[in-house]
């Protein structure tokens, strides 16, 4: 009896679990493929806040607009002997109708203004970066702060082949490059950016970051990244025939990792140089 | 709005007039009559919208997979670009002004358009507007690949075709300011005697407002793309920083017109619904002069929203601000116009032939779109969604959803008006269905991708963006096959079908039901009294 009830429950637990499965897979789904990136930032956690908040607001509006129109399209048809009414105005109704949307809209931007402000401030930063467009790659400078100096380009490496189907797709297939962005956890990092030919974007979702790049003018952003890892993002205006091809690859490392890449950087760097001047001696 | 329906002294109108106009071609070519006018547009703009819906299935083909298949990144910009000029400018702004010139003049009495030879000259402009667009696919370098946008500096990369597509779109805004002055000009002085403006029908009211807004911009876009022009060949620098330039002032001109734009292309589209909603309700518009004030707001409003486009530009924190605010306040005419036909259909006595359908359908999909325009509204969540399939989706879901159906539920309320026949119901029907169901499944999924940040413009992607794109190629070549049933629906009912009889719908208000069907060639050369 007793292992009997012990199995049942088992049985019962694994049939649960099974029903629960397509379940907690469309939750995981809904969190990757259903709605905006995981945040791994306080400014794209605020985003990602709003925009659950908006969604919620819109949801209701349709609902209770659509619910009210339907249920009129089914009770109020021809075809089941309704009579038409025969009013065509109301003062009352129009102001409510006037007044109900201004109002949620107000509540609306009072709830976005604070994000507003909070991503329009650049001030403060720990670390300011340059990131410069060029069809089709980026080029990063690091301008401010630990790492001032470093410089490089960022290409994407994913091979010609694969984009022309004559090898296997990678999983990174188009979000892969040579030279990361490399920049500490919990730091601020301003980006400054600019571009060489034409406008391009800079934007990294999971931060909640998009700046265009504009030729001949900086434009800045910052952001903070909360969690160690590897983030992707995409140039984000039409560039030209390789828009689709010149990702951004931001890797967030511990500031202990961090140094030691600035450190690794700043003798690849002085190596180069030396080596260039051997270069100019043997000249 | 109290048009009331009263056979007019119609008996005159009955003779002949076959003996002073021209027939065969130089019917069309010399038209100028209002009626042949208006036909010709529609036939154009139906023309040039399979023109760019092929270049749309060009895109969807590429799309269908990760990977480049058929078409090159610099073929396939080409595509995108030239399927939004095409779009816009040859297929849903004609189609408005085909109904102008068919509707304008039955709904408020007039004997013709105010300025005939205009009409003509307006309407033969876009001919070679389109053959160089068309055209241009084919020079060196190929059609402009800019976007639709058409964002300098990019475009002073761009070959002769950047060239050809200014010239285009210069001809076109000449078509359209004559066109508006045309239509501004009849509804100001052509009305029957006793129709006041507060007495128009809602079709008429928002065009004379659309027009008013084409004057307005259309020459604020010949300024930008004459600025690129100038740019490009005669040594100006007004978009080149290395000269002072600045390469933002041409997206604040450009969308300073592109925004009054976007109401271009919706405020007749909400008039065609204002007039097919009472009719199949069998009650009167609720809630006319609100209407009126509404779709007036909206046209003033949209002169200060523009910025809303460039929030990732980098504007100043009041720039982000104020047009954040200014953009969400759009949302409450907008609303008002979505409650009043809610309260016509309210207790009305509905049934629901295709008109009725496509009215509804663009009611329903249309706030989807005007929904997601809330959320991008919020400058924080237009910067993550900004340039990614989300903003894709947000335009086709009032564009297509939005004017196109509202042109389709026009074209079907209006065509037994126009050909004396009554179309195949069932097969209109079928056009509706097939239309709707193939257009969210096309559009649907790309809320998850903008979501996931897939950017547009985009000819090849990352693997995590696979499913969504296959189910929208699917969906594309479906709802571009659906309007091939369009085509054949028309056809038909041209060639004949039941008779049609003068108000078929028996719709309550509305001078176009006095006339006979088909509307003959002049009608109201004596102008009707309105009570």
């Amino acid at each position: 009896m007793n292992t009997f009830v012990t199995s049942a429950i088992q049985k019962l637990g694994l049939l649960a679990a099974g029903l629960l499965m397509p379940v907690w897979a469309l939750a995981n789904d809904m969190t990757t493929k259903y709605n905006l990136r995981t945040p791994a930032s306080g400014m794209a956690e605020d985003i990602y806040g709003l925009h659950n908040f908006l969604l919620i607001v819109c949801l209701v509006i349709f609902v209770v607009v659509f619910g009210v129109m339907f249920y009129s399209m089914w009770a109020h048809r021809k075809s089941r002997g309704h009579k038409p009414a025969d009013f065509h105005e109301s003062h009352t109704l129009e102001i409510a109708w006037t007044i109900v949307p201004f109002l949620i809209v107000v509540v609306i931007g009072v709830y976005a203004t604070p994000v507003v402000m909070a991503q329009k401030d650049t001030t403060n930063a720990d670390i300011t970066i340059k990131a410069t467009g060029y069809q089709w790659k980026w080029g990063y400078d690091y301008l401010k702060g630990e790492g001032q100096g470093i410089s490089f380009l960022s290409t994407l490496t994913t091979p010609y082949e694969q984009r022309v189907n004559q090898q296997p797709k990678s999983d990174n297939y188009l979000s892969e490059v040579d030279n990361p962005l490399v920049v500490p956890v919990g730091k601020k990092i301003r980006v400054v950016t600019t571009a060489n030919d034409v406008i391009h974007a800079w934007m990294v979702p999971a931060f909640g970051v998009k700046q265009d790049a504009i030729p001949g003018f900086v434009r800045d952003t910052w952001f903070r990244a909360e969690r160690v890892g590897t983030f992707n993002g995409h140039c984000a205006e039409l560039c030209g025939k390789d828009h689709a091809f010149m990702p951004i690859v931001v890797k967030v490392v511990t500031p202990e990792e961090y140094s030691a890449w600035v450190t690794a950087q700043k003798a690849k760097t002085a190596q180069v140089q030396a080596g260039a001047q051997v270069a100019q001696v043997a000249q | 709005m109290s048009a009331v329906l009263e056979p007019q002294g119609l008996a005159g109108q009955d003779h002949s007039h076959d003996h002073d106009h021209p027939h065969g071609w130089r019917r069309w070519v010399y038209a100028t009559n209002h009626k042949d006018i208006g036909t010709l547009y529609l036939w154009f703009s139906f023309t040039m919208f399979l023109f760019g819906g092929v270049l749309a299935l060009g895109i969807r083909v590429e799309l269908f997979q990760p990977g480049i298949q058929l078409i090159q990144p610099e073929l396939f910009n080409q595509l995108t670009t030239m399927h939004g000029l095409i779009m816009v400018f040859g297929a849903i702004m004609p189609a408005f002004v085909g109904f102008a010139n068919w509707m304008v003049p039955l709904q408020i009495g007039a004997s013709d358009m105010a300025f005939a030879r205009m009409n003509n000259f307006s309407f033969w402009l876009m001919v070679p507007a389109a053959l160089l667009l068309a055209a241009s696919f084919f020079v060196p370098g190929g059609a402009v690949a800019a976007g639709w946008t058409l964002y300098a500096p990019l475009t002073l990369q761009m070959g002769v075709g950047m060239d050809m597509a200014i010239f285009a779109l210069h001809i076109l805004g000449a078509s359209s300011i004559m066109g508006s002055i045309n239509i501004i000009t009849t509804i100001l002085n052509m009305r029957a005697p006793g129709m006041t403006l507060m007495k128009m029908p809602m079709f008429v009211w928002t065009w004379l407002i659309t027009a008013y807004l084409l004057i307005a911009v259309m020459p604020v876009l010949a300024g930008a793309i004459t600025m690129t022009l100038t740019d490009r060949h005669f040594g100006t620098a007004f978009f080149n920083a290395a000269a002072g330039g600045d390469p933002v002032m041409y997206q604040h001109i450009f969308w300073f017109f592109g925004h009054p734009e976007v109401y271009i292309m919706i405020l007749p589209a909400f008039g065609i619904v204002s007039e097919i909603i009472p009719t199949f309700s069998r009650k009167r518009l609720f809630g006319y002069s609100s209407m009126v004030y509404a779709t007036a707001s909206i046209a003033i409003l949209s002169f200060v929203v523009w910025a809303h486009h460039m929030f990732t530009t980098g504007m100043p924190l009041t720039g982000q601000l104020f047009f954040m605010y200014a953009t969400m306040l759009i949302a409450v005419p907008t609303g008002v116009k979505i409650f009043n036909w809610l309260a016509t259909m309210w207790r009305g006595s509905m049934t629901f032939e295709t008109p009725m359908l496509f009215a509804i359908g663009f009611i329903v999909v249309f706030t989807i779109g005007g929904l997601t325009g809330v959320i991008l509204s919020v400058a924080p969540i237009d910067i993550q969604l900004h340039d990614t399939y989300y903003v894709v989706a947000h335009f086709h879901y009032v564009l297509v959803a939005g004017s196109l159906f509202a042109l389709f539920a026009g074209v079907y309320y209006w065509l037994p008006k126009w050909t004396g026949h009554m179309y195949d119901e069932t097969m209109g029907k079928v056009h509706f269905w097939a239309s709707m169901i193939f257009f969210n499944i096309t559009f649907f999924p790309m809320h998850f991708l903008g979501l996931a940040g897939m950017p547009r413009r985009y000819s090849d992607y990352p693997m995590q963006f696979a499913d969504f794109n296959a189910v929208a190629s699917v969906g594309a070549f479906g709802f571009g096959l659906s309007q091939l049933i369009l085509l054949y629906v028309v056809i038909k009912c041209i060639k004949g079908g039941p008779k049609a009889a003068d108000n078929p719908w028996d719709a309550r208000y509305g001078l176009e039901w006095s006339v006979p069907s088909p509307a003959p060639f002049h009608t109201f050369e004596t102008p009707p009294t309105v009570r």
